[in-house]
């Protein structure tokens, strides 16, 4: 389809190579192996390829969305995919050739700064996967700098988090993962108490949590680190445009996922992993990382450093197998951060935090019973007097996605749904929720 | 004039307080009227005051820095830089997939469902295996989701003395960085002369503590693994299981099927192989397909079809767990399919071949000034050595600088680790011998700079924006952000 060799060509190449069809050149792959058949459906032109993918997304339904739960619906200003989408960043690979590729390499050092200013913390990555990886991959680094074997985590993580950290973590024949209970919503802070033991590499915690509340991270951390244990802090980065950051309440390790700084949803992926520690962790940091150099005149470039961690230098002793990462969705989040600048930010993240709150009233003003008392950001449970699952499939007729149903994750919950505002949401669309959300 | 429009100022640099690219509304309600003191923050960050035509400017600026395929050949070894059609990124894009939230309503999100399942039944067909899941977000991640379906296959038959993972020497980075991930002890085997696997030094570490052996076919010499269906006897003897990282798949598309060599598993690249853009280090995306017999272990959920619907198929009770939050990496998923839709049976064949035949015809024309290590026909790329005795003192990593200067990203250098200052060369099906011709033109006008000045050679590059960059300087101090 899209080669081009013509006829004329082949036949000169072939020649200059010395064999008189492209088959001989495949002699090495045993006869009976070669062209087996393939069952595959017309083959489309450009046209027709349009028309299908249009009838594909238009199966798709769109709603007004009210779910959030690791990922959220932001609007992305119209620069940022008019920038990145630009050949120059998306035809390129991993800057292993510096010199030709001073323009990624910029943008991740920018990258890196920004999320470094938004988090208060010292390091960042070019980034991870997304923001369950990298949780996972912070708990495993602050396994090896603490060389101690248990990684306790809150129950108020995401679940598919939890998930991710078994998966990743269960094959580490060294560590053993204990789940710290939560209590009206959030960290069980006596049962934190009980589990830090002497043998704790790290704690981490979700703030705000899977359930939209905010945990006291202040306390949290330092309880951890009295106990002389590492805090790894998962936060939602837009919120950091007004919620305290972890650099101020002292973490060690810092990830999220960046999904909402400029990127679509895409049915969650790809996500933009977010990895950010103290500066003396720095050697532990799993995938690239890019610094600034110099040239042979002595200029200021930028290049991938501190590669000794790598895979590709250090094979079975890396700090991770990670090559491949989200430059692109970083690349995003870094012209979404350039455009807002440090009012945009602060002010979008007190739109959501004001109109999610300004959704709470309408709902307890409407008789609703909102689950967990304590402050919350652009996210609460709703409790309604049937199940969630119900309510959810009542309004997605009316085009309504209504939540989350957190049956899916604790039967005690089967009544509650999980409910995020974004500023993507008027006050008129709050106000036909709450009105659909009547009667339940 | 160079000191007014400093080419790489930082956009920190160009920050000017009170500027803005983008307003929001004003909120009804202050946070600190919302939200007790101490959950707020207490200074803003640092971050740039710039309109969105500073930005606009910055970044359109930023992007011209670079080489890319979109302007450049980009003849990256073992990356498979192929042309990724502009279709693809339209399409990947539509607003109907672009804003599908991963907890939607399954009803409101069929259009998706339905591409990835078709995408699955895609995959399946193109290398033959029996099953397929889309979550890794890239080829490491994807080994990493193998060797972690290994370990839940053994879990599941009681086999947990099989601890190790074998390796040849010849393998990518990631093989045995993942394999230690994954809990395994790695052990690493020796290519035989010939650049393939030793047979004999296969057989000798193959034993009842052997859990997975990976290889990558073609291997990373370029060359195809001329035993494997026998070295898959081998490993299937000592109980073992064959894992083949499908960063070189493009070799193979349309012209064989991995699963007919007997293999047990794989991982592709739907970024290298399958058109995707690699937007300057991801995202990726690493599909892992399985035979049967290890289907049940993959990362929840797949895509399954029930009736005329498609879901999510949540109830795997042996599968491995989730690799990452949500599916996979979505928009790359559309543009592989997208590509798969543009082939039939009679066309995925050019794939394969195009990239074969391009990537002799560099290997035979440069034969007389950089040999390729191995004198064989080789498959999509051809790794390429120096002649030590004539190259002035000059070192792969000059010549990858200097062929900058004649505008072509440089091949992969120094890989694989068995091939002394090793080239390698890898043009794909998507470039012509016009191209080609040019880049060899490029390669012995190196050459015979090489001879007659090496200081040229020595110092590249010379006409990039900057000089030759001192990656030692980096690491001494490291500043890694403003």
């Amino acid at each position: 389809m899209f080669t081009s060799n013509t006829p004329e060509n082949e036949k000169e190449m072939l020649s200059k190579i010395g064999v008189s069809s492209i088959k001989e050149l495949f002699k090495s792959i045993p006869e009976n192996l070669l062209y087996p058949s393939f069952n595959l459906p017309a083959a489309l032109t450009e046209d027709a390829l349009h028309k299908h993918l249009h009838a594909l997304a238009e199966k798709n339904k769109s709603y007004l969305n009210f779910i959030g739960a690791g990922c959220e619906e932001h609007f992305i200003p119209a620069a940022v995919n008019a920038l990145s989408l630009r050949g120059e960043f998306l035809t390129a690979y991993t800057p292993y050739q510096a010199e030709a590729s001073q323009g990624t390499l910029q943008t991740i050092y920018e990258f890196q700064s920004s999320i470094c200013a938004l988090f208060n913390m010292d390091v960042c990555s070019a980034s991870h996967y997304d923001g369950a990886t990298a949780l996972a991959e912070a708990c495993l680094a602050a396994q090896r700098v603490s060389n101690k074997k248990k990684i306790l985590f809150s129950a108020g993580l995401h679940p598919h988090y939890k998930e991710v950290l078994h998966t990743y973590l269960k094959n580490v024949p060294e560590i053993v993962l204990q789940e710290v209970p939560l209590k009206d919503g959030l960290t069980d802070q006596n049962a934190l108490q009980t589990a830090l033991a002497e043998d704790v590499a790290c704690v981490a915690v979700a703030g705000p949590n899977f359930l939209g509340q905010l945990e006291p991270m202040q306390a949290l951390c330092d309880a951890t680190h009295q106990a002389g244990a590492l805090f790894v802090a998962v936060v939602n980065p837009l919120s950091l445009g007004v919620l305290q950051t972890p650099g101020e309440y002292g973490a060690d390790f810092a990830v999220a996922e960046g999904q909402s700084l400029g990127n679509a949803m895409h049915f969650g992926g790809p996500g933009l992993g977010i990895f950010t520690c103290k500066q003396a962790y720095v050697r532990q940091v799993p995938g690239r990382i890019v610094g600034i150099a110099k040239d042979k005149d002595g200029n200021r470039s930028f290049v991938l450093t501190l590669q000794a961690r790598e895979q590709h230098i250090r094979r079975e002793r890396a700090a991770s197998n990670i090559c491949s990462n989200e430059a692109l969705c970083a690349l995003n989040a870094v012209i979404y951060l350039t455009l807002l600048g440090p009012e945009g930010i602060k002010e979008v993240a007190s739109l959501n935090l004001s109109r999610a709150h300004e959704f709470k009233e309408m709902l307890v003003k409407n008789g609703h019973k909102i689950k967990f008392a304590g402050p919350f950001y652009n996210e609460f449970v709703v409790e309604v007097n049937t199940s969630a699952q119900e309510v959810i499939e009542k309004l997605e007729t009316q085009g309504i996605a209504a939540g989350y149903d957190l049956g899916q994750v604790c039967e005690n919950l089967k009544n509650c749904l999980l409910v995020c505002v974004t500023e993507t949401k008027s006050v008129e669309d709050l106000q036909k929720y709450a009105q659909a959300l009547r009667g339940f | 004039m160079q000191d007014i429009m400093k080419k790489n100022a930082l956009s920190i640099e160009k920050s000017v307080s009170g500027r803005r690219g983008v307003r929001f509304e004003q909120s009804a309600k202050l946070p600190q009227d919302i939200l007790p003191q101490e959950c707020l923050r207490k200074t803003a960050p640092k971050l740039p005051e710039m309109s969105e035509l500073d930005t606009v400017r910055h970044f359109t600026n930023l992007s011209r820095q670079n080489y890319c395929l979109d302007s450049h050949f980009y003849p990256l070894g073992s990356c498979t830089m192929k042309y990724n059609p502009k279709a693809y990124d339209v399409l990947s894009g539509l607003d109907g997939f672009a804003s599908a939230h991963p907890f939607a309503p399954q009803a409101g999100v069929q259009g998706t469902l339905e591409l990835l399942y078709n995408l699955q039944e895609l995959l399946k067909e193109v290398t033959g295996l029996s099953a397929f899941t889309l979550q890794p977000a890239a080829g490491a991640h994807g080994e990493l989701t193998g060797i972690l379906t290994a370990k839940a296959y053994f879990k599941a038959h009681g086999e947990h003395q099989r601890a190790e993972v074998i390796v040849p020497d010849t393998a990518h980075g990631t093989n045995p960085a993942t394999s230690n991930m994954a809990g395994y002890k790695v052990v690493n085997i020796k290519s035989a002369a010939d650049g393939c696997v030793d047979k004999e030094a296969l057989q000798k570490v193959l034993s009842d503590k052997t859990a997975v052996v990976m290889l990558t076919v073609p291997n990373t010499v370029g060359l195809f693994e001329k035993d494997i269906c026998e070295i898959a006897k081998m490993v299937h003897a000592a109980g073992a299981l064959l894992y083949m990282d499908g960063a070189n798949f493009n070799a193979l598309m349309g012209v064989a099927k991995p699963a007919s060599f007997g293999i047990d598993m794989m991982h592709l690249n739907l970024h290298k192989s399958f058109a995707a853009p690699h937007g300057g280090g991801g995202p990726g995306s690493g599909p892992v397909g399985v035979a049967a017999h290890l289907a049940e272990f993959l990362p929840k959920p797949t895509v399954a079809k029930v009736g005329e619907k498609f879901v999510l198929q949540e109830t795997m009770p042996n599968s491995l767990g989730k690799i990452k939050a949500f599916y996979g990496n979505i928009a790359v998923c559309i543009r592989a399919y997208c590509f798969l839709r543009q082939y039939d049976e009679k066309t995925l064949r050019q794939v394969a071949e195009q990239a074969v035949l391009n990537a002799n015809y560099v290997r035979v024309l440069l034969k007389d000034y950089f040999p390729a290590f191995f004198d064989a026909p080789c498959m999509h790329e051809c790794v390429l050595s120096l002649q030590k005795e004539k190259m002035n003192g000059i070192r792969t990593a000059d010549i990858a600088k200097r062929l900058l200067d004649y505008g072509f990203y440089a091949p992969t250098i120094y890989f694989p680790l068995i091939v002394p200052e090793a080239i390698m060369i890898e043009p794909t099906e998507t470039e012509n011998k016009e191209m080609l011709d040019l880049f060899v033109k490029a390669m012995k006008a190196i050459f015979e700079e090489i001879i007659s000045e090496p200081q040229t050679v020595h110092d590249a590059p010379l006409h990039q924006l900057v000089k030759r960059i001192d990656e030692v300087s980096a690491a001494r101090e490291p500043n890694l952000r403003w």
